[in-house]
This record gives structure tokens, C-alpha cells and sequence, in this order.
């Protein structure tokens, strides 16, 4: 079963289709790219799936659950801001964490703090910007779930910690799990992918992986990127 | 491991090629154990699916092969790691001759070429 699933998945917001169509599904142990623009409906797409927005037309399943009680527990969701407690230590936002995610493998994340030298004392409002993303992608990345949303997770981020969240997210990697990254740095991220599903204005455009995209066309999935989005 | 991709071929292609380098080049000793796919592909930056599809067509060379609970060592066969190491020495040389030919050499110039800077390194080898 796929773990993630669209046929015919509509969102508009007024006069605006933000979401126009969309078809694809998403096996599990896939990492796929989501690279849009701005105002493809990326982020539209990962709201719908984790019950943020509701569909105005067409159908969206996670694990053959429709968003729900179900399905929130099999998610592991990245916004695009950072959106942890800034009042909290590390040691209480793992917690919170436990407290909220059965999943939640709280040896995992207690390595990966270390890894970085981040204290449990140490409070996240103390904590650069930086730090505090990889804090949040450390909490979404130790939840055993089934299906992870990343919304940009290497945006505004310094090279460095580009390589330390791409290198956590292979780390992590689940043959029973899909990750789902929605980026516009696809140079980036391209080599940790298996595949991509690029949108524009809404619409599905392309679904293939990595490897088939530079043997068929000689090029990076960067190069296409820019070749089909050349404005 | 330096591990190094070009934005022209596929990853998996280049993923093979870089792991014969690392066996010709005693990276990965003969009979040794391969490190795990997924520890391989952190070390890369790649997809573990990306690094286990190379390692399994390496393994269908015979370069490496695997061991039903103790993981993937590299051949023991030093006829097969030499025929690697040709076989990519052909590749340099090749890419080479097509660079050159481009910029207009002839066989002679390009031979007499490679013999002056042979000759110029053994010098310097000579002088330090």
C-alpha cells in the first residue's frame, strides 16, 4: 500500500487554485523531492496531507487513512518556520515529544543532541536559529513514523548544517517509511533522492526518479529544474 | 573516501565507479568487509536505495560479494581487482584521448606530449 496517495486532489483559496488535479502516490521507503517554486503548491500539498487544510475536491490517503486521528500519528511533520517552545529546555521539549508521539524514540533523539553538543539543560531560547532548526528536525526525525513532511527543511540554513540535516535524514533512513522534502535547493538534495515529483501552478508535471531523469536526459535533476521553471 | 558526483551521469553509475577506485586503491582491502549500505551512504550523501543498487551490481561483477548475516566483503581474487584497475585506467585514457583530440593533436604530438611530461616529472623526482 502506498504511503501516500492523491487522485484528483483540488485546493483553492478564493479565485486561486493553489492545488489543481493532483495525482501521484508514494511507496514506502522512497525519499522524494517535491521542487517547485514559490507558489506551486508545495506547501499546499503537505497541509492537505497532515489535515492543516481540507481538500475542496479529490481524495488524499496516508497508509489508506483519509487525514485524521489515524493518520496524524503516522506523520512526522517539519514546518517551514520553526514552531518549537522557545520557553522549554531540550530536556522538556523531549517530553512533550514522548508525551504526544508514541513513537517517539527518545534514545534516538538524545544521541543525536549529544552528537551536536547540545545540552538537556540548555534552553532553546538561548539557542541560535540555526541550532533551534536542527533541534526540530532532531524531534521530527526521531519519531518512528510512516510518512515524514519536510516544508524546506534546508532553507536559510548554512551549508554546514545543510550536510548535517541531510546526513540525519539518510541516518534515519526506514525501508518502511517514506520522507517527502519539499524544496527549491534541489542541487542540494538531489543525492539523497530516489525520485521527484515536480509541480507548477498546481499541477503535477513529472514523476520519475533521480537516476532515470540523468540517464535519459543527460543532466541533474538541477538542470532540468531550471530548463522546464526558466522564467 | 573522497566521494566525488558529476552532474551529467546517473549517481549509481558514478557510486560503482567510486567504489572500484576505493578497491584498486586498497580503500577497501581485498577480503575486507564492506561497511553497511546505510553507513556507505551517509559517508556519500547519497540514497541508501542509490548505494545498495550499485553494491548490488558490483556484486553481480563479482567485485564484491555478500555473506548471508555477516554483511559484504570485497573479492579475495587479485585478477578481478586488476582487471578493475584496468578497466578504469582505460577510462582515463580514453577521456583523455578525446580531450586531446578535440584541442587538435595529432599521435605523435599527443605521445611526444606525455613523454616530455614523464620526463620532466622524473627530473623533479630526481631533484628533491
Amino acid at each position: 500500500m502506498p504511503v501516500l496517495e492523491c487522485k484528483g486532489l483540488t485546493k483553492r483559496f478564493g479565485r486561486v487554485t493553489a492545488l489543481d488535479e493532483a495525482a501521484f502516490s508514494i511507496e514506502p521507503g522512497r525519499i522524494v523531492g517535491l521542487p517547485g517554486p514559490n507558489g506551486s503548491g508545495k506547501t499546499t500539498l503537505i497541509k492537505l496531507a497532515n489535515g492543516l487544510l481540507t481538500p475542496d475536491g479529490g481524495y488524499i490517503a496516508i497508509c489508506g487513512f483519509a487525514p485524521g486521528r489515524e493518520s496524524h500519528a503516522l506523520v512526522s511533520y517539519l514546518p517551514e518556520r520553526t514552531a518549537i517552545p522557545v520557553w522549554m529546555t531540550a530536556r522538556q521539549l523531549m517530553d512533550f515529544y514522548c508525551d504526544f508521539y508514541r513513537d517517539f524514540r527518545r534514545d534516538a533523539a538524545e544521541e543525536m543532541l549529544a552528537h551536536l553538543n547540545i545540552h538537556p539543560h540548555q534552553s532553546i531560547k538561548q539557542m541560535s536559529k540555526g541550532t533551534r532548526e536542527k533541534v526540530q528536525l532532531i524531534m521530527v526525525m526521531s519519531r518512528a513514523a510512516k510518512l515524514y513532511l519536510l516544508d524546506e527543511p534546508i532553507g536559510g540554513v548554512d551549508p554546514a548544517t545543510r550536510d548535517y540535516i541531510l546526513s540525519t535524514i539518510i541516518g534515519n533512513y526506514n525501508p518502511e517509511a517514506a520522507v517527502l522534502i519539499s524544496t527549491h535547493l534541489i542541487a542540494d538534495v538531489e543525492k539523497v533522492l530516489d525520485e521527484v515529483i515536480f509541480i507548477n501552478q498546481g499541477r503535477v508535471m513529472l514523476q520519475s526518479t533521480v537516476d532515470d531523469i540523468r540517464e535519459e536526459k543527460g543532466m541533474s535533476v538541477d538542470a532540468l529544474f531550471r530548463e522546464v521553471f526558466k522564467c | 573516501m573522497q566521494w566525488q558526483f558529476s552532474n551529467d551521469a546517473p549517481i549509481y553509475a558514478q557510486l560503482i565507479q567510486q567504489v572500484k577506485v576505493g578497491i584498486v586503491t586498497g580503500a577497501f582491502p581485498p577480503g575486507e568487509r564492506l561497511p553497511s549500505v546505510r553507513d556507505l551512504a551517509t559517508e556519500a550523501g547519497v540514497n541508501p536505495n542509490t548505494m545498495q543498487r550499485a553494491l548490488a551490481e558490483l556484486e553481480r561483477d563479482g567485485l564484491v560479494y555478500s555473506q548471508r548475516t555477516a554483511g559484504r566483503f570485497v573479492t579475495e581474487d587479485n585478477t578481478m581487482i586488476n582487471a578493475a584497475k584496468k578497466s578504469l585506467a582505460k577510462r582515463h585514457v580514453k577521456s583523455f584521448l578525446e580531450a586531446m583530440l578535440r584541442l587538435g593533436f595529432q599521435r605523435e604530438e599527443i605521445i611526444s606530449l606525455i613523454e616530455q611530461e614523464l620526463g620532466e616529472e622524473e627530473a623533479n623526482h630526481a631533484g628533491t
